[in-house]
Parts: structure tokens; sequence; C-alpha cells
């Protein structure tokens, strides 16, 4: 068998013995999918990452073009380079699909996330809360004498430090939507 | 064109405007309308199967022999799951299909009606896309829709469920309209890349091309263009299992198949080329053997329509999307424009460097008198058939090795196989559809006797529309590739690996209406193969062949190119505990 033959400081052969192509750093990724609004489009969408083993953080999706029935899906996933990479062809090749954006790679982006919090406390902790919330922006929809729902809108660390922040004062349950995004700009 | 019509009209109306001249199907409660309306044509030429399986793989046959989409109608329930494993099959080897399924009407679905099954939900994973049509106003926009995906960009097969009411009620027919769809996958590759793959191809040493599937798919001007190229350029050329006839193999470059059980010389070629351009192959697992040894040194350029190909297992430095046809025009413009350059002194040094590995003559076995080894037997057909109009298909074993080992195939569409999913089953409904395609071609199913039982019952549909298969059953009473792995990889434990009752076929081929032959001394078979070809109608052909023939060469799991067995002498402990948990 002949020698390898590369020429030094090539980048444009693919020796995997010498240089490794495909970097094993997670990566966390923000897709949006437009997709056309038909029966089992999030169907597909969920079967391709359970069928290919791809992992779904968080998964959001509404009608947002009423006329064209089109929605949009935002993904927040997580793999390597090459899985990525993999995830946003899949996605392209789905036939609903019309447009795969990778936020992440086509940047920056704006993120969102919106959730509702309820906390069930008395006294000093209930007070603690209310200041809490207030430093967050955090808004007050429903209360009893000894219960808050806040509703808060964020990225997703800020929802994450207020759950924290919230949860020796009371927290017992909280939903969330998951994430919404867009690329800033024109 | 519109007017009024029931949704079961509608069907067969689109069928006919897209030109479907042939459906293989399978009646039952739910699609009664569509096959009234069936029946009240004579356009349309509906082949009875007998189970909804041979359907779908004898649809498969009649696309990859035609280029044409297969199209299947089947009932709700049992006839949709039953269509399963094809639709699969299609999917793997992105064969053209669109399978119709009949439904319980709209206002019983979800109420676990009778022959009720999710089967939009059930064949999601296994479609290129699907559709569940609850109004006959969309019907018709559906079925064309349909034949639009099935056939752009990667084909694929695609299934529509048609509730029974929707096919009663009554709606407006519309006729295709070209490029109503938004699915429009690009077909030309990017030229600046396409310049980079011919600036590489002038100055590469040891080249090859790597040609699949894909080459096939895109058309017979797809496997002009690689003639064209290979001609001009003087490059080696291999194939994977699904693109065998693209290029010819009688041509003065061809290597023979690669992979797992390829030739020495297209793997060691494989191996050692400077510039790998793949054409319509996808890095399957049966072609690299093991990553991180493919191929070390090479540039690897990979043209492909489906941009999910690219970079999914093997990374290439010279991605071009687009399809076959469109790209290989633009290669060899490119080429010629710029002088027709190769660097000919090295690639002849290159070629005698094959001609050395050629002279291995990897695919030589030992020879018996007394027993029909199967190589010989598949020699011996080769010989007495290459002339004819010939059209193969196989099952999948070992004897779908040796098939695309010793038989050569000079033209494109002539070879029907299950090569990603590998249905043991195929290839008998395949047959069918491919001789129902070509009524006077000389249609041969190269089977295993075990892979042969499997869809058996298809002998009816045979000999009820009198297509004069041929079943040419390499009978070693074994599943002979699963008894190779016992035998190399689990200490000769043939677990389950043999069949004790076998039919007589002769008499299953007369209580069939059919011809039986049986052969087992040498010295007979060529008589029996032509009595095989004489025969005007459909023979079961029991070449009974020695019971422990290994398929060689072999790239055992977990190894690389440069590592195939060449013979039994070299089968000793080969495959270790790390390349065992691969099939």
């Amino acid at each position: 068998m002949s020698a390898l033959h590369i020429k030094k400081g090539s980048t444009s052969h693919s020796a995997y013995n010498l240089r490794p192509n495909f970097s094993d750093v997670q990566e966390r990724h923000t897709i949006t999918v437009l997709v056309e609004n038909e029966p089992g489009v999030l169907a597909r969408v969920i079967g391709l990452f359970s069928g290919r083993g791809y992992n779904i953080d968080s998964l959001t999706v509404a009608e947002v073009d009423h006329t064209g029935h089109l929605s949009r899906i935002t993904i927040v996933t997580t793999g390597t380079p090459q899985v990525i990479e993999q995830i946003k062809a899949q996605l392209g090749r789905i036939v609903p699909v019309h447009e795969v954006t990778d936020l992440t790679v086509e940047g920056p982006f704006v993120e969102r996330e919106l959730a509702i919090v309820k906390v069930v406390s008395e006294g000093d902790k209930r007070v603690e809360a209310m200041r809490l919330a207030e430093i967050f922006r955090a808004k007050v929809v429903d209360t009893t004498l000894n219960s808050f729902i806040f509703e808060l809108t964020g990225a997703p660390d800020k929802i994450d430090a207020f759950a924290e922040l919230m949860r020796p004062l009371g927290l017992t349950k909280i939903a969330r939507t998951g994430v919404a995004a867009l690329l800033r700009g024109s | 064109m519109t007017r009024e019509m029931t949704g079961a009209k509608m069907v067969v109306q689109a069928l006919k405007d897209q030109g479907v001249d042939t459906v293989f199907g399978y009646p039952g409660g739910a699609v009664l309308p569509i096959y009234d309306e069936i029946f009240l044509q004579n356009d349309i030429r509906h082949i009875l199967v007998r189970h909804e399986q041979g359907a779908v793989h004898a649809a498969e046959g009649y696309a990859r022999s035609t280029g044409k989409p297969g199209v299947v109608l089947v009932t709700s329930g049992p006839g949709a799951t039953n269509a399963v494993t094809g639709l699969t099959d299609a999917l793997l080897d992105s064969i053209p299909l669109v399978v119709l399924t009949g439904q319980v009407p709209t206002f019983m679905i979800g109420s676990d009606a009778f022959q009720e099954a999710d089967t939009v939900g059930i064949t999601r994973p296994c479609t290129k896309h699907n559709w569940l049509v609850k109004d006959t106003e969309k019907l018709a926009e559906t079925m064309h829709e349909a034949f639009h995906v099935a056939t752009a960009g990667r084909p694929g097969p695609v299934l529509i469920d048609i509730p029974k009411d929707v096919q009663f009620a009554t709606g407006t027919y519309q006729g295709p309209k070209p490029a109503a769809s938004h699915y429009q996958p690009p077909v030309k590759g990017d030229l600046e890349a396409i310049t980079e793959l011919v600036a590489a191809m002038e100055t590469a040493k040891r080249p090859i091309f790597y040609t699949g599937g894909g080459v096939i798919n895109s058309g017979t001007g797809a496997s002009q263009l690689l003639r064209e190229l290979v001609d001009a350029t003087g490059f080696p050329v291999t194939s994977t299992l699904m693109g065998l006839g693209a290029y010819p193999a009688s041509g003065k470059q061809w290597l023979g198949m690669l992979g797992m059980h390829g030739l020495y010389e297209a793997n060691m070629a494989m191996h050692d080329c400077d510039l790998m351009i793949n054409i319509g192959a996808r890095f399957d697992d049966r072609i690299t053997g093991r990553l991180d040894a493919f191929s070390p040194a090479s540039t690897k350029a990979h043209i492909d329509i489906d941009p999910s190909s690219i970079n999914k297992v093997i990374r290439v430095d010279i991605p071009i999307v687009g399809d076959v046809a469109h790209v290989l025009e633009d290669v060899l413009k490119i080429w010629k424009s710029r002088g027709r350059k190769t660097a000919a002194a090295e690639v002849a040094q290159w070629q005698e460097q094959i001609q050395s590995w050629r002279d291995v003559r990897c695919l030589a076995y030992t020879g018996s008198e007394a027993t029909i080894k199967p190589q010989y037997a598949l020699e011996r057909l080769e010989a007495l058939t290459k002339n004819h109009d010939r059209y193969i298909t196989t099952e999948v074993g070992q004897h779908q090795m040796w098939a695309a080992q010793f038989l050569g195939f000079e033209d494109p569409n002539r070879w029907m196989t299950s090569g990603g999913l590998g249905t043991m089953g195929y290839g008998t409904p395949a047959s069918i559809g491919v001789q129902v395609a070509h009524q006077d071609a000389l249609v041969i199913n190269v089977a295993g006797e075990a892979s042969w039982l499997m869809n058996m019952q298809e002998m009816g549909t045979a000999v009820q529309y009198r297509l004069p298969v041929k079943q040419f059953i390499l009978n070693n009473e074994r599943l002979g590739m699963v008894r190779q792995w016992q035998e190399l990889l689990h200490g000769e434990r043939y677990s389950h690996s043999w069949s004790e009752a076998l039919p007589d076929f002769v008499k299953l081929a007369e209580a069939f209406g059919a011809k039986g032959i049986m052969v087992s001394d040498p010295k007979d078979l060529d008589d029996a193969i032509m009595e095989m070809i004489e025969y005007d109608g459909p023979v079961i052909f029991d070449c009974l062949v020695e019971k422990h023939e290994n398929c060689f060469p072999m790239i055992p799991s977990g190894k690389a190119h440069n590592e195939m067995l060449l013979g039994e002498a070299e089968t000793q402990g080969v495959i270790q505990s790390g390349g065992a948990v691969l099939v």
C-alpha cells in the first residue's frame, strides 16, 4: 500500500487518522423552521428527532401566517457540529418545510420565553417573593391570600434564575412555553 | 380540465392524467368505490397480487426497470400495514412510488372501526411524504402533488390515505398543474464547486469514480454522461450494489462492485485513491467499512441531490448538491473547456497498480464436479443469458452478492435488488413488476430458497397474468449469509439457520400451474438453464448447490477496505468483539 501523500498545511484532504474531521464539542443551537400548517407536520419534525436520535431541549410552534397557512417551529437542540448540520439538512428535506434557519449561526438573534409560576407562601416569604418578582419585572396574574401566579417573559436563563430564587419561597408549579426566537435587524 | 365527479373517479382520472398504465393492488372494503371505477375503464391495467407487500415490491420492480413511478392500490388497516415493508424498502433505495390506501369514512376515524389503522401515522417515517385526504375537493390536487413529490429531487415512496366517504362524495376535478408545488429541489450544481472538482480531476494521480443508485435514478442520460466522462478521462470506475449497470460491466475502466462483498480491485482502489468522486452514492456502511480507515489519503467529492447525504457519515471536501445528469453535463463542459487535462502518466501508473490487484482474481473459487457451486451456477446463467433482453431481480443474501459479482450489467434499469433495507422476499414480486413492464424480456429472479419462500404466493400472480418470470433458486437448504456469519462470528453454532422442511419446488411449481425444473449435477446445468429460458411461461428453477459455500471477498465488520478476506484460509478469528456488534 502506498504512503499518504498530504501536502504540508493542506486542509483539503480528509485523512481521518491525522486530523479529526468531526468535533465532539456539544453545541446548543436555536433553529427556526417555517412549515406549511398541515396536519401531522409537527409529528414529522418530532418524529425526525426521535427517529434519528437527536435532542430537543425546547420546541414551540404556532401559526404565524394565517392566509399563507404557515407556522413557525422554534427548536432548541444540542449536538456536535456534524449532528447540527444533519438536523438542518434532514429538516430541510421534509416536504412541507419551506425554510430552515439556524439562528445561532446566522445571529445575532433575540430569544424569549414566557413562564407562569405559582408560588404558595405566607408572611416574610410572600413579601420577598413579591419583591423579587418586581426586580424580574414579573407580573402578578392571579392572587389569593396565600398564593401568587407570576407571569414572566425573558431569555431562558432569566426564567431559570427566577425559578431558582422562587423555589425556597414556595414555588409549587411552573409552566413554560419554550423558546420563540427571531434574527435581529432587517 | 375541470369537472364534477366522485372521489373514486377522480383517483382513476388523475392516474390517467399522470400517464399511469399499470396499478398493482389488492381490493378490500375501504377501496371498493375505486375498484368499481377501475372496472369501468380499460386504460389502466390492474395487476392483482396475492399480498400487499407483493404489490409494493412489484411496483418497485416496475419503477426501477422503467424509470417511471410505480402505483399501488390497497385497502385500509391490514392492507396498509402489509405495505409498510415495501414502503420502507422503497424509501431506503429511493424508488418513486405512489401508494393509495383506503381508509374508514372520515366520521369513523379514531373509533377503532373495522379495518381501521392510523395509516398516515404508521407510514410517516417510511414514506417521503404522505397525506390523509378528508375533502374530495382536495383529492385531485393531492394526487398530482403526490406524483410530483415521488419523482422530484431524491425519489421515494409517497402515500395517500383516502377515506371511503371521500371516494363516494362528488367534487371538482382539476388536471395536473406544472410547478404548483412549493417543493422544487434544485437540480443544477454549484458551478464553483464543479470547477473545483474539475481542477482536482486535472491533477489527480490516483482518481476513482464511485457511483451509486443516484446515477440510475437520474435517468438514462446520466448513465450516458457517466460513460462519456469515464471514457474521456480514463479514470477507473466502481459502483455500489444499487448503481450496477450505469457503467457497462464490459467497459474498460470497470472495477466491479465495491463494499463488503465487493471486488478486491475496487476496494483497494478506493482505499488508495487520491481523488474519490462519489456520484449519487451515500457512503453506506456496507461500502465504507471502518470509518476511521476509509480511504485515508483522498480528496473526496460528492455529487448528490439530497443535501442530507453530504457529510452524513464521511466528511467530503467538494460537496455538490444537484441532479447527477445536470452536474455531469457541467463537469464535462468545464473539463473540456479547460483543455481536457488529466495527469495521464500518473493515471497510467495507477492503472498498472489496479491491474496488479485485478490479477489477484478475487472471485476465483474451488470448482467441483460433484456439486454445483453457486458461483458456477451464476457463471453459467450469465453465459447463457447475457445476449438476451435480460432483467435480473434478486432476493437478499449470499445469492444476491454472488449475482452482483458474477452477472454483468451493460445498461441501467436492468438490475433490481433490495439494497438499503435488505428485504428477503423482494425478488419474486419485483420480477413480476418488471415482467409486466417488459412483456417480452427475459426476467430472472436470482433467489435463495429461504428468501424465495417469503413471497412465493406471488407465483399465483405470475401464472394468472401469464408472466414468464424465471425463479432461479440457488438452494443450499440454509440461510446462507446467516450461516456464514455464524461460522465466522459465533463459533460455528448454526442457530436456526437451516430449513428442515423445504417444499418440493418442482411439485410446488406444478401446483401453481408453472413449470418446475430441478438440477443437482453440474453436467446437467446448462441444459436445465436452456430449458428454463426456452419455456414460455413462469418457471421455478430449483438449483441444488453446495451447502457450505461462503461468499468472498469479504470485508469483515469493523475492518478497513485493505483488510479484505479473499477465501476460506483467511477466515480464522478475523472478526474481533468490536466488529461483532456491527451487522
